[in-house]
This record gives C-alpha cells, sequence and structure tokens, in this order.
C-alpha cells in the first residue's frame, strides 16, 4: 500500500510537466462545473426570489362568501401542522376606486396585521418614502400611484367603494417593490381600516403563509398538510399554494436545471476520458518499471494500486485547482460584470455544499478514469518486458 | 546438499500457427551453494531457459521444482512472493527503477514483501552497497550512475532479501572487461561469504570458466555439462 503510493507519487514527480498539465485539465473541468452551476444556482433563487419572495407561498380562502371568520383559530392549526411554514398573516382584500381631480383608478385595497404582514412582505425594506401606517385610516400607496396622481406624504385621498360610498384616508408613505402591479394599485393599511370601510366585522378573505426560504419548492407538501388541519375548522377553506399558480416559471427552471446538468456531466464525461487515456499511456511509459516490479516479486493487486493512487491524486489536485479557480471566476464575475447599479450582471450562489460535491465527484470520477490502466497494469506480464528488452 | 532448483523435462514452444521450439528436453538440478555458468549462442534458449528457471516464464511441457514444489501447481501470488523471497535476479540491462535513488533501488524487494522498513535493513543495504563499492553514490538517482555501477547497484538490490538463488542473465553483457573482472570476482565473494547459489547466463566463454560448472545450450538441448573439480 505504502510503497504503491511512493512509486505512484514518484512517476507522477517524474513527469511532472505531464502531471501538472493533467491537473490543469481536470481543474478546468471542475472549475466549469463549478462556476456553472453556481450561475444557474443563483439565477433560479434570484429568479425565485424575485418572484415569490414577497408573496404568499401558501394561501387559505374562503369558497363560500369569501370570508373567514375564526381566522386566529385556522393560523394556529395550520402553523401547528407544519413547522416549515415561518410566517402566517391574515389579509382582507377589496377592491375601492380613487379618485383625484376627476381621474380615477381601481386599486386593491390590503388591510394586514402590519406587524405579521412584515414578515412576509418586508414593507418597511420598501418603504422609499414616509412612514408606516401608526394608526387605522392611514394608507401606504406605490410609487406608480403616487406619480399618476401627485401625491406626497400627509396628502389625504378620496376612495370609493364599489356600493359608491366615498371614505377619506391619509397617505403614511409610499413603496416600491420594482414589480409594475403593486406599484401602481396596491393600497395597503391596517386590517380594521378596511374592516370599517366595508362595515365588516372581525373576518379576513385569505390568511398567507410563507415557507422557509430554503423549502419553498416543498410548498405543495406543506399546503397538504395545512389542509389536512384546517379541514376540522371549517369545510369550505381551499387551500391554495405558489408551485400551481406558476407552472411556466416551475417548467423553466425545471429545463435549466436539467441542461446545466447535462453540461455538467459532459465536462466530468471529458475530463474522465482525458485522464484514462494519459494514465493509459503512462502505463505504457512505465511498463518497464512494472515488469521489473512484478520480476522482483510485486503482487498484482499493489501493481494496479499504483494507477489507482496516480488517480487519486491527481483527482485531490485537479479537485483542489478546480475549486480555486472556480472561485476565482466566480468572484472575478461578480466583482467585474456589473449593471449600472453595481449590482452583479447575474448573481452566483456559492453553495459550500455544493462545490464540495463537485470536487468529490472529480475525485471519484478520477479513480474510475485510473481503473483501465490499474487493471492493464495487473495483468502486464513481466516476462514481455524481459523478453523486449 | 540436495539440490536447490530442479528442470524436469522442460520443453519451450512459443507460437501458437507457426510454432518454433526453443528447448528441447532439458534436465538439469542445480546443487545449493553452487556456481554455474550457462553458455551458449545468441538464439541458443538460455534466456527463456533462465526466465523458466526465476518462474517468470512457464514451460509448454515439464516441472519446474523449487524445493521439492512443482511450479506449476502455484497461483500468480505465490509465485510473486517466492520469486520475492528466494530469487534474486540480474538482468543484462539493470532496470533499475529510474524514479528512485540507488539505495531505495536496493532496497525495492523488501519493501514489495514487508509494510515497513526496520533499521537493520536499511543498515544491510548500505552494507551490500559498501560491498560492491558504491557508498559514495547510493543517494544518487539511477539515471547518473554509470553502466558498471547500476549494474553493481542491482547486484546488490538482487542480494538484499538474502535469497537462496541468484539468476544472472549477461550481468557483464554490455560492460567493459575492467568492470565485467571486478563483478565476476564480487559474485565469487558473495557466493563464498553467503553460500548464495548462482546461475549465471553468459555466452562469454571466458567468464564461463570461472564457474564451477558450465552448461552448454546448443539449439536448446545441452550440449555439454561440465563438472569442475576443486
Amino acid at each position: 500500500m505504502k510503497l504503491s503510493y511512493q512509486i505512484a507519487t514518484r512517476f507522477l514527480k517524474s513527469a511532472l510537466t505531464q502531471t501538472l498539465i493533467i491537473i490543469l485539465g481536470i481543474g478546468i473541468g471542475v472549475s466549469v462545473q463549478i462556476f456553472i452551476g453556481s450561475l444557474i444556482q443563483g439565477l433560479q433563487k434570484s429568479l425565485v426570489n424575485t418572484t415569490i419572495g414577497n408573496a404568499a407561498h401558501v394561501s387559505v380562502t374562503d369558497d363560500d362568501d369569501g370570508f373567514i371568520k375564526d381566522y386566529e383559530a385556522v393560523i394556529r392549526s395550520a402553523v401547528d401542522a407544519d413547522d416549515r411554514i415561518v410566517a402566517a398573516s391574515p389579509v382582507l382584500n377589496a377592491s375601492v376606486l380613487i379618485e383625484k381631480d376627476g381621474e380615477s383608478q381601481s386599486l386593491l385595497i390590503r388591510g394586514f396585521d402590519l406587524q405579521r404582514a412584515e414578515d412576509i412582505y418586508e414593507f418597511s425594506e420598501y418603504l422609499v418614502e414616509g412612514a408606516m401606517p401608526n394608526a387605522d385610516g392611514k394608507v401606504l400607496l406605490g410609487v406608480i400611484a403616487r406619480d399618476n396622481f401627485e401625491l406626497s406624504v400627509g396628502d389625504t385621498i378620496s376612495l370609493i367603494t364599489p356600493d359608491k360610498r366615498t371614505v377619506e384616508c391619509s397617505v403614511s408613505g409610499f413603496f416600491d417593490y420594482k414589480v409594475a402591479a403593486p406599484n401602481e394599485s396596491w393600497c395597503i393599511t391596517t386590517l380594521p381600516t378596511v374592516q370599517a370601510i366595508f362595515e365588516l366585522e372581525d373576518v379576513v378573505s385569505a390568511i398567507e403563509f410563507q415557507v422557509d426560504q430554503d423549502l419553498v419548492f416543498e410548498a405543495d407538501a406543506v399546503a397538504k398538510n395545512v389542509a389536512g388541519a384546517i379541514a376540522s375548522d371549517s369545510d369550505t377553506l381551499i387551500v391554495g399554494e405558489w408551485k400551481e399558480a406558476n407552472g411556466q416559471l416551475l417548467s423553466g427552471l425545471q429545463g435549466q436545471s436539467i441542461s446545466s446538468i447535462m453540461i455538467q456531466v459532459f465536462v466530468m464525461i471529458s475530463v474522465v476520458l482525458g485522464i484514462a487515456s494519459v494514465l493509459a499511456i503512462s502505463v505504457m511509459q512505465k511498463s518497464r518499471q512494472i515488469g521489473i516490479l512484478k520480476a522482483m516479486g510485486i503482487q498484482n493487486g499493489s501493481s494496479s494500486l499504483i494507477f489507482l493512487f496516480q488517480g487519486l491524486i491527481l483527482g485531490i489536485f485537479g479537485a483542489i485547482a478546480g475549486v480555486l479557480l472556480g472561485l476565482g471566476l466566480s468572484f472575478a464575475f461578480t466583482t467585474f460584470a456589473l449593471k449600472p447599479d453595481g449590482t452583479p450582471v447575474v448573481p452566483l450562489y456559492i453553495d459550500p455544499a455544493f462545490i464540495a460535491l463537485s470536487a468529490a465527484i472529480a475525485v471519484v470520477a478520477c479513480i474510475i478514469a485510473s481503473l483501465i490502466p490499474a487493471r492493464k497494469s495487473s495483468v502486464l506480464n513481466p516476462i514481455d518486458i524481459i523478453r523486449n528488452q | 546438499m540436495g539440490n536447490i532448483l530442479e528442470l524436469k523435462n522442460i520443453n519451450k514452444i512459443y507460437g501458437t500457427t507457426v510454432k518454433t521450439q526453443v528447448l528441447y528436453d532439458i534436465n538439469l538440478g542445480f546443487k545449493e551453494g553452487s556456481f554455474n555458468s550457462i553458455i551458449g549462442q545468441s538464439g541458443s534458449g538460455k534466456s527463456t531457459l533462465m526466465n523458466i528457471m526465476g518462474t517468470l516464464d512457464t514451460p509448454t511441457s515439464g516441472d519446474v521444482v523449487v524445493d521439492g514444489v512443482i511450479t506449476s501447481g502455484m497461483k500468480a501470488s505465490q509465485l510473486a512472493s517466492y520469486r520475492n523471497q528466494s530469487i534474486g535476479f540480474v538482468f543484462q540491462f539493470h532496470y533499475l527503477l529510474p524514479e528512485f535513488t540507488a539505495l531505495e533501488n536496493v532496497l525495492m524487494p523488501y519493501r514489495i514483501g514487508h509494510k515497513t522498513v526496520p533499521k537493520e535493513t536499511t543498515d544491510r543495504a548500505k552494507e551490500l552497497m559498501k560491498l560492491v563499492g558504491l557508498e559514495k553514490v547510493m543517494n544518487n538517482n539511477a539515471t547518473q550512475m554509470s553502466g558498471g555501477q547500476q549494474q553493481r547497484t542491482a547486484i546488490a538490490r538482487a542480494l538484499l532479501n538474502q535469497p537462496k538463488m541468484i539468476l544472472a542473465d549477461e550481468p557483464t553483457g554490455n560492460l567493459d572487461s575492467l568492470s565485467t573482472e571486478t563483478i565476476y570476482e564480487l559474485l565469487r565473494d558473495i557466493n563464498d561469504r553467503f553460500g548464495t547459489t548462482f546461475i549465471i547466463i553468459t555466452h562469454d566463454r571466458r567468464i564461463a570458466e570461472k564457474a564451477d560448472r558450465i552448461i552448454e545450450i546448443t539449439d536448446g538441448r545441452i550440449n555439454l555439462d561440465l563438472l569442475k573439480n576443486n
């Protein structure tokens, strides 16, 4: 074992240039893998985050009259049913018209328990002007609505309900979600404000849940659990989740993942073939040495081990080179390829587990690649070397 | 003393479609501690004979018996261990490992058979390097030595495991006459000191005459088997 290892290292050192070139080859393969993997993962994370980062992953609505009465009990059962749920917020949504100087536009007025909704919508993060509503009757509007109606903080706006009543609210601030729909038509306020406008008792129209960021793709399972848990509270409640509403996004993500895996698999195959052929040539180069070692009585197993060790050593150094190159490439990409606002063109997602996996795959692939030369070395007959000197 | 190695009715035929017989019914026995030479022209079959004696090659028919055991019944791994423990090879073309120093090459047979090298073995290897007159260059890489030095290193290597038998194929084949003389004296000296059996293959009659027994092979047959009386 030790002897095989030492012979392997001496063989590699004796052809140092060749060894370094192989290591570089493996390294480039691994770095491409790491870079592509991080890029695709980063793209997907940012896409998912933009799409559902500030939205409900699972929501409960009522199929009967549209209102959920004992919503706190529903929240409790749901949160107890699944510990992947990290945020829960009741909301009362309704439509109103905003009118100013003869111009009007429809708004979605959303009454939240602002403290709990903050966990999902991060209002304070996106607030660009003014402050959060600190009392009933105060609302937040999007920046597009602000510009359309030339509003400023402290202004009073007139909201017209579907049954033609006019209610006045004061604007406490403006938000910018960088997405047109909420910026144009959301009107965020407290739950009692909306209940008062529509003369409703303490009811909500939906309960929204957010799942742990890393587990968003398990939303369907969470929804199932929630549905099971709240069935006893009311039989008219229906549970929805983001995945069924975003089928196209999901198939897009899946396509991306598959193509990324394809690229990685083919990169690895070419690395394996490269190493296998170089090591096979090295068996030919070293056949004199293998022959004399066998004449001196080295066992076939030990003579195979020499080449398995070479594969292992090349794999380890290649993986290290690959990780360094890959990280360097990723660092350069996120540092130098920037958008005008200074953020990277593509946000990379550096996942240590993924990098460790890529490195491990490279090492295993190198060992597999060395199986053929190891076999060749094992069956090499010393007499062929001695006779053909 | 008994025979350390016996060849019984050895035939060797190469090729399957065009058959070439290189050895015909060879019967030979070698006494323990003897110093033998096998001579013959190029192509007479003497190298094939040595490879068969060294268990590197197998006869087409006939038996090789070492210490009373027929080798044809042994597994590849057993043969490898047997070669490692009982035979020292000295080839015409030295066959040192160029990736290792002279001393490491000398230690190689021991390392093949054992996991660790105790200090006594390293000391013995150094002693052997001294015996072959190479104590000054023992840390040189094999490639940085002259032909004669490489051959003497190969002899030290063959001796390390204190084998019962040393098989040498033209050990001085590509050396000048002075080195040839030195190496033969060295081999005789080792034979006297350690009682190692030597079987030396050569095509040089002058060298063969220094042995106690001369066996001449002509066209795959024993032509002469001469035992000198000391």
